[in-house]
């Protein structure tokens, strides 16, 4: 049934590439980025009380620019008082 | 006539652009229009051979720019369309014979009494692409539907943005439908997503372009040649014609086959 194989090897060039383009385009390469992560995080969690292990942060293509997406979720005050 | 200077360039080698060159000149000079094809790779040419031109060299690009001959001398006419021309490349020189300010000045000279002008690039985005590009009014960049070509591809849609050429248009070369059906090859909707730029045409892969570089004669002339349409198509988009992209589907199938098996393809 290979019409109905979904995971075949176009799927996975387009996804390697979209990856590939992201950090060729930025000039970033995986490591920096993980070093920006944590000093993004750093910075934030001196003004608010952060999850680490919850954030997400990546670059993401729209046309032909790139954006920085951060989902930074924040731990709740009351439950962190609570604790 | 003031000409529109367009360079076709990819970043890697080997995924049509002096294939695409040939067509799309023979094309648009079928079309009644005049047009003076450059080669642009110093060192490496081969636009002669394609278009079967090699035997008529005389004088080359570097020996306008050095003025052992006048820019006319160097345009060899081709042997089927006489509103045709190609400035062949010096072979035994290297790029730095030529800089983008002398590319300018032959584009210049060349305007005012031609239609198009179309310039193959080196593949590589060093001083022979820089040369390639800097004259250019449009930029078309040629890809495969493959990683390494796609890769590259935008790299040099990168640099073009940077140095404000304007976003250029996509060729995809070589697209095998019957691959992409089978989610074996990206699919042109694939390669645009991930390069981000418009599309002008999309060529089939097509037994029948080797044999017309083989030929000296390009496929665009075949009228049955599917690669040739595709060739066609973009000529005429070239010229400003809303032309709707080919049903490629129609290549592969059931149907196909049984048109193969019964000679009627």
């Amino acid at each position: 049934m290979r019409f109905f194989t979904r995971n075949k090897s176009a799927t996975s060039a387009k996804e390697r590439l979209q990856l590939v383009l992201v950090h060729d385009r930025t000039d970033l390469n995986p490591a920096q980025l993980e070093a920006l992560k944590d000093d993004l995080l750093k910075a934030i969690s001196q003004y608010i009380d952060i999850d680490p292990d919850a954030v997400q942060i990546g670059l993401e293509r729209d046309g032909r620019s790139q954006r920085l997406i951060a989902d930074i979720p924040l731990r709740s005050v009351s439950r962190h008082r609570a604790g | 006539m003031t000409a529109q200077v367009i360079t076709i360039t990819s970043g890697k080698g080997g995924v049509g652009k002096t294939t695409t060159v040939a067509n799309l000149a023979t094309a648009l000079a079928a079309d009644g229009k005049k047009v003076v094809c450059i080669d642009g790779d110093i060192g490496l040419r081969n636009l002669d051979v394609v278009m079967g031109l090699e035997n008529r060299i005389v004088y080359d690009i570097v020996d306008v720019i050095e003025g052992r001959c006048k820019l006319n001398q160097a345009m060899i006419r081709d042997k089927h369309y006489p509103g045709m021309y190609l400035i062949p490349a010096a072979q035994t020189r290297d790029k730095t014979a030529v800089s983008p300010s002398d590319m300018v000045r032959i584009c210049n000279d060349l305007r005012p009494n031609t239609d198009y002008v179309i310039i193959d690039s080196p593949a590589g985005i060093e001083r022979g692409f820089r040369n390639a590009i800097a004259a250019a009014d449009r930029v078309l960049v040629v890809t495969n539907p493959e990683v390494s070509a796609v890769r590259d591809a935008d790299r040099v849609v990168g640099i073009l943005e940077a140095e404000e050429k304007g976003t250029p248009y996509l060729i995809i070369n070589r697209l095998n439908t019957a691959l992409v059906k089978n989610n074996d090859m990206l699919s042109a909707e694939d390669v645009l997503d991930l390069l981000g730029i418009h599309l002008i045409g999309i060529v089939p892969e097509d037994e029948s372009v080797l044999i017309g570089s083989n030929r000296g004669t390009p496929v665009v002339t075949d009228v049955k040649s599917r690669a040739g349409q595709a060739f066609r198509n973009i000529s005429r988009r070239l010229q400003g014609q809303d032309v709707p992209f080919m049903e490629l589907d129609s290549q592969s199938g059931l149907w196909t086959a049984i048109q193969r098996l019964t000679g009627r393809k």
